[in-house]
Parts: C-alpha cells; structure tokens; sequence
C-alpha cells in the first residue's frame, strides 16, 4: 500500500471517459502546491497509457500507480 | 579593434538566435474542423480539451460543413435572400441537429450513440463545447464558408473566444504550430 506517500488532494475521477480525466487532473494539480503529491482515482482504463503521457508533458511525476481491480490510482507529484 | 570584432559577432549571434526564436514551432494546436458530423466534430473537441490539458495552446478553425455545428438553435435572424434561407433550414442548426457520419439510419444511430454515450460517461457535443470555452480553447468560423451558405454572425453560439476570419488567419496560427490537424 501507499501509506508512506503523504497526499495532499484526493481527486475522484472514477467514471469518467476520455478526455476528462486528463483535463481533471490538469486543472486539479494547480490546487496543490508544487512538490506536494495527489491521488487520482480512475476507472478508465485509457488513463494507465494517458496520465504518464499527460504527466511527461506536462513536467508532473508520477510516483505511483497502483491497480485494484478496475480502479486505478495515481499517485501524482506536482513538479511545475 | 579586437573588442569591437566580438562586439560585432556577438550582434550577429543574438539577430541570429531572435531570427530562430521566430520560426520555432509554439507549443500549440491548429485545428481545421471541415466536418459536420457529429462523431468528428467531438472527436475534435476531445482533441482540443486535451491539449489545453497537455499544456498546449488550441486554436480551431470552423470551415465549410463544420460552420453549421456552431449556429445557435435558438437564435433566428431575417434578413437572408432564398438561397440563403435554402442553406440555412437544410443545413444542421446547432449540435442538437448533426448527426453521426455513419449508422446514423434516419436519426435512429445517432439517438442510439447519444443515450450510449450518457450511459458510458462520455461527455456529450454541448458539455464539450462549453469545456473548451472554459479551457480557453479559441475558435474562428471561417467567413467565406459563412458568406456561402448565407450564415450571419448573430446566429452563431456565445462562444467567448470566437472570432470570424479567413484562410490567412488560419495559416498564420497553423504556421508556428507544433501540430496541425484536419478533420
């Protein structure tokens, strides 16, 4: 589990298709402050190849993923 | 008179680097949206909104069939000569009216996809419109398509960010854009 990372926002974004979540999470990033880390919930699967892409152009980390089921977390550091 | 020669290749080099700086592509979307279809046009706008999430810059460019996505239902304007008045009641008028490229079957397919869409949480042509008007997507109609099927500007959508404009204006976004789509 992920109980060493310390999150600062939790972003449910379960549900949701594309482009959404991606547009979510580049919004909800901004409410952090930069190094702080966020978790993102997602069901959609296109997110595992979509918020690495996302997070490499963007100049975010991801730190982790993790995956349970059809849900999928992302543990996103907020570098920019 | 060794000083001013590097004085002087140092000139050069910086005209040299803003000469460079000029023609680097921007970080930015040109889009030509051609189509009127339904299927293409979210594509589009699903293309768009994530850019605007990547980071980039999006600017969209509504030409020919596209043009009759963005009118207004609910907005009427008079003044138009037969042609015009032809073009405009056969034309789709506004995202409730176009239809899906292929399967449409009378209505039936493009009814079908809207109700699977809701089912499967895919955001519908509206939500996405409204989304890119948030992100600040920027969008211009193009004025000869317009002209040609007899489409005023007061029917169009309160978009903010839209303007009306030509081929020019188009090629001069698309020409220091990183990428550039036609769809």
């Amino acid at each position: 589990m992920s109980d060493d990372i310390q999150v600062a926002k939790v972003f449910d974004l379960k549900g949701l298709a594309c482009p959404m979540p991606v547009v979510k999470i580049s919004k909800g990033i901004k409410e952090v402050e930069v190094g702080q880390i966020v978790e993102a919930l997602t069901t959609d699967p296109g997110s595992l190849s979509d918020f690495p892409a996302w997070a490499k152009t963007s100049g975010n980390e991801i730190v982790k993923t993790e995956q349970e089921d059809k849900l999928i977390k992302f543990f996103i550091k907020r570098l920019t | 008179m060794d000083m001013q020669n590097i004085e002087n290749q140092l000139g050069d080099l910086k005209s040299q680097i803003e000469a460079v700086d000029k023609k680097t592509a921007e970080n930015k979307l040109a889009m030509i949206v051609f189509s009127g279809d339904l299927d293409k046009v979210l594509a589009s706008f699903v293309i768009a909104t994530g850019a605007v999430a990547m980071g980039m810059d999006v600017v969209m460019f509504f030409t020919f069939w596209g043009t009759s996505v963005l009118r207004d239902k609910k907005k009427n304007v008079g003044g138009k000569d037969v042609m015009g008045k032809m073009f405009g009641t056969m034309l789709p008028k506004g995202t409730s009216d176009v239809k899906l490229s292929k399967m449409n079957m009378g209505g039936m397919g493009t009814t079908m996809m809207k109700s699977l869409m809701k089912k499967k949480n895919v955001a519908s042509l509206e939500e996405m419109i409204s989304l890119a008007e948030e992100l600040g997507v920027r969008i211009y109609v193009c004025e000869m398509s317009m002209d040609l099927m007899g489409f005023k500007r007061e029917e169009f959508i309160d978009y903010k960010g839209m303007d009306f404009a030509g081929v020019a204006t188009f090629l001069q976004e698309a020409q220091n854009s990183k990428v550039q789509l036609f769809i």
